[in-house]
């Protein structure tokens, strides 16, 4: 595994401001890790301000803000993630982002501890996440981007945003 | 081009289902025996813009059949023929076809030519009848003497424009037979003040050989109204009856044209589009205005402020909020329309239904001007049609049963709508037999849907009707009587916001009366916080609001709290239970209790404090995100921040369900379940 990305790295010329007409992805940090998203998906990056809580709804659904006038639900990513919470920061942010459904689009924020960077990451220079079984849930993954040293783990947001209470319209949470 | 004939087609199909509309209300108008020259015009000028237009978009099946009925109105308005039942149920008949061809144009599916065929060769044997009898011959049909025409055509300047042809009417009327044309260049213009767009020319024609005045006409449909037009015949040089009529007529239609070019602009090319009243238009203009000069006031005021113009400055921001509010109900008065829309549909039903059943029935309307918002429009009307077909249906009785009760032998069915506070309250009654509570109340436990042991209230008895799989027609018709309808016009209005009741006497009248809201982008709400949190009840959900008295709590088994108010017990909500809030209010004593209703059920919500009551724009959470139990939407306040808006209903069920966040029925120990 950490050879395989050795390799890929000398191979693969990836870094910043590398050339190529791969993807550009926006790269940010939860929990020391590097997460990064299709830039073309990102709206807008604010800093965190309150959210309105929705009652009933998980915990990681920090609740909904006002973005010039439209009404748009705030995902804690860490706990998302069951990562442990941490008080929010100075760079803290919320990523807008849109986030392609079915047949709707809609627009959803994620807090991240920080934004990290712009990188271009060509198609094949991807790897397919490794299976892990039942240790953690794999499918929120689209892939492995190495960038210098550094794994880069790329969210498939649409299949993220799009499960479990986020959509449903019936699920009235239990107890806790 | 081709988008720009696609956007015209739009136009002319919306325009052609208005005429239909027109020609249906004078038809029934006649119905009823009231005929006159000018609903006959109508309903002539009706059939005739869609002919032409549906020739020239390429309906050819439209203006075919359109071109039969026509026919036989022009008949009909020349006096050759006199207007008869039979008549008036064919033209309502044509003008269902028209329709459905209009539908199937609009859709680009096929057309049902078995019907249309059928409907055409019903109309053609009416006209072909007319040939049988002599006395209704006029000479301009077939003058067997005739030996020519003159014809004086003087266009307006403006009638090339309209994309006419000259040169091939000429050729046309060059077909017909031998033809002489005399140009009258009297009003033509110096070269100086020529406008190379418009006619000044006018022609004398002589034409020459056995033609049809039909023949003629038809050449000049299409200038009718852009010209002056004189057609003798040859032998007599007087101008016929008919033709100063027409020369009469000639003189209105530019007018009406660019009224027609106007709206045209106003339909655009949405698929939805909303015809608004120009005096709103001036309205909102004017209000406009004033913002903008309150606005310059306010800005003047800001460059070189002092506390010595604070006065101003609050004056400044008074009128600020006056114009925005009056600003803002003008631009939702846009969207309200009368709901004479949705009536105008019952009188042909009406019609139709009494035909079928053998009934009699006058309806009533009142109220028609009322205005409520197009989207609520949209959705009231089919719960209408159906409340209305039930009172026909079921409501009325047939004429021999009428009158052994007693009543005249034609039912009433009444349809009525005025505002009621922030509502639209639409009453449908009829005069009828009115509802039996025993036999419903022995339909519903025959279909299970309570107990025989059950006692109920008249009202609970009569709301088992909006049950699903409730029918009481004895008989299952193609009306009425299967049982889906009266539920589903129950949850359409509740989902509207509204709410449906029914009032009855037996043996002598029914009424369904529907609540609306006015609209659905705004609503008046009441303010609440609990802990940190502000959130919006619907004022039209709030009964009372009441700081707790303590003798009145009571509880259950300790646990499901009531509040005693006047004669009632209601459920005590802990708001911040329910929605799980943190708070330190959480003491019954001296707190404030909201006593609201939601889907027929009443309970009392703890909240920490009532702030302000304010009009709100509703936004959706569902766009961005889903459905949140007890809430119907969000709000932006004031400050940027967002609140919910709590739909009692919802928050009701979510707290009988107790499937929320805090168990709901252990109670604090604050010492009032003592």
């Amino acid at each position: 595994m950490e050879a395989a990305q050795q390799i890929n790295t000398n191979s693969g010329n990836m870094g910043i401001g590398a050339e190529g007409d791969g993807d550009q992805l926006l790269t940010f940090i939860l929990a020391g890790e590097e997460y990064g998203v299709d830039i073309l998906r990102v709206q807008e990056i604010k800093g965190w301000d309150t959210a309105t809580p929705i009652p009933n709804t998980p915990e990681h659904l920090r609740g909904v803000i006002n973005l010039r006038g439209t009404i748009v639900p705030i995902i804690d990513l860490r706990l998302r993630f069951a990562l442990e919470s941490v008080p929010y920061g100075p760079t803290t942010v919320v990523i807008v982002l849109k986030v392609v459904g079915e047949n709707t689009s809609r627009i959803m924020g994620i807090v991240v501890d920080g934004v990290s960077d712009v990188y271009n990451v060509s198609e094949d220079a991807m790897k397919p996440p490794p299976d892990f079984g039942s240790v953690i849930a794999i499918d929120f993954v689209k892939g492995l981007a190495t960038v210098g040293d550094n794994m880069v783990i790329v969210l498939d947001i649409d299949h993220l945003l799009n499960s479990g209470d986020l959509v449903q319209a019936d699920s009235v949470v239990g107890t806790n | 081009m081709t988008i720009d004939m696609e956007q015209f087609k739009t136009t002319y199909i919306e325009e052609s289902h208005e005429g239909l509309e027109v020609m249906e209300s004078k038809l029934l108008e006649m119905d009823a025996g009231e005929t006159d020259e000018d609903a006959i015009n109508s309903i002539f000028r009706a059939a005739h813009s869609i002919k032409g237009g549906g020739a020239t978009f390429g309906f050819s099946d439209i203006s075919n059949f359109t071109h039969v009925v026509e026919t036989l109105l022009d008949e009909i308005r020349n006096g050759e023929r006199v207007i008869n039942q039979e008549a008036i149920d064919l033209f309502l008949t044509s003008v269902d076809v028209i329709r459905e061809m209009l539908t199937a144009a609009q859709k680009g599916e096929a057309i049902d030519e078995a019907r249309a065929s059928d409907v055409k060769q019903q109309l053609e044997k009416m006209l072909g009848t007319q040939a049988d009898d002599p006395a209704t011959l006029v000479e301009t049909q077939a003058n067997p003497n005739n030996v020519g025409w003159d014809i004086h055509f003087i266009p307006f300047p403006e009638m090339l424009t309209r994309g006419n042809d000259v040169v091939r009417m000429f050729r046309e009327l060059g077909e017909l037979g031998a033809f002489d044309v005399q140009a009258d260049l009297a009003k033509l213009p110096t070269l100086k003040d020529l406008n190379p767009e418009e006619c000044h020319i006018g022609w004398k024609i002589t034409l020459t050989g056995s033609v049809l005045r039909d023949q003629i006409d038809e050449i000049f449909a299409w200038v009718e109204g852009d010209c002056e037009l004189i057609i003798t015949p040859l032998a007599d040089t007087k101008p016929t009856k008919q033709d100063a009529k027409r020369q009469s007529q000639a003189k209105q239609p530019p007018v009406k044209v660019t009224a027609a070019a106007e709206r045209r602009v106003g339909a655009g090319a949405e698929s939805s589009s909303i015809r608004v009243d120009i005096e709103k238009i001036d309205a909102l203009i004017n209000m406009v205005g004033e913002l903008v000069i309150t606005q310059s006031m306010l800005s003047q005021l800001g460059e070189d402020f002092d506390m010595g113009r604070c006065e101003k400055l609050l004056k400044g921001l008074g009128q600020l909020e006056r114009n925005t509010r009056e600003l803002q109900e003008s631009v939702m008065r846009i969207r309200m329309i009368p709901i004479s829309f949705a009536f105008n549909r019952f009188p042909r039903m009406i019609h139709d239904m009494c035909g079928k059943f053998g009934k009699k029935v006058v309806l009533k309307l009142s109220g028609e001007s009322t205005e409520l918002d197009k989207t609520v429009m949209e959705k009231i009307g089919d719960p209408l049609v159906h409340l209305v077909r039930n009172s026909l249906d079921h409501g009325i009785e047939m004429p021999e049963q009428r009158v052994a009760a007693g009543k005249p032998e034609s039912g009433t069915v009444h349809l009525n709508a005025f505002h009621q506070g922030g509502n639209i309250v639409i009453e449908i009654t009829d005069d009828g037999a009115g509802l039996d509570k025993d036999k419903i109340f022995a339909k519903a436990v025959e279909k299970g849907l309570v107990e025989a042991s059950t006692v109920l209230s008249d009202d609970k008895i009569y709301d088992l009707l909006f049950q699903p799989g409730f029918s009481t027609a004895e008989q299952v018709t193609d009306i009425s009587g299967r049982g889906v309808g009266m539920d589903v016009v129950k949850r359409n209005i509740l989902a509207l916001g509204g709410s449906v009741e029914v009032a009855t006497e037996l043996g002598c009248c029914t009424t369904f009366t529907i609540r609306l809201p006015l609209t659905l982008a705004i609503l008046d709400g009441q303010l609440i916080c609990v802990g940190d949190e502000t959130y919006i009840i619907p004022l039209i959900s709030i009964i009372e609001s009441l700081q707790v008295d303590k003798k009145s709590v009571s509880a259950i088994a300790g646990k499901a709290e009531l509040y005693k108010l006047r004669e009632e017990y209601i459920p005590i909500i802990r708001f911040h239970h329910v929605f799980g809030v943190h708070t330190e209010k959480i003491s019954l004593e001296n707190g404030l209790l909201v006593v609201v209703e939601g889907n027929g059920y009443k309970a009392a919500l703890l909240v920490d404090d009532l702030l302000g009551q304010q009009q709100v724009v509703i936004k959706s959470l569902e766009t961005n995100f889903r459905k949140i139990d007890g809430v119907s939407g969000a709000t932006i306040l004031g400050d940027g921040t967002v609140a919910l808006i709590l739909d009692v209903a919802g928050l009701i069920r979510v707290a009988q369900s107790g499937k929320h966040q805090h168990p709901l029925n252990t109670i604090e120990n604050d010492g009032v379940a003592a």
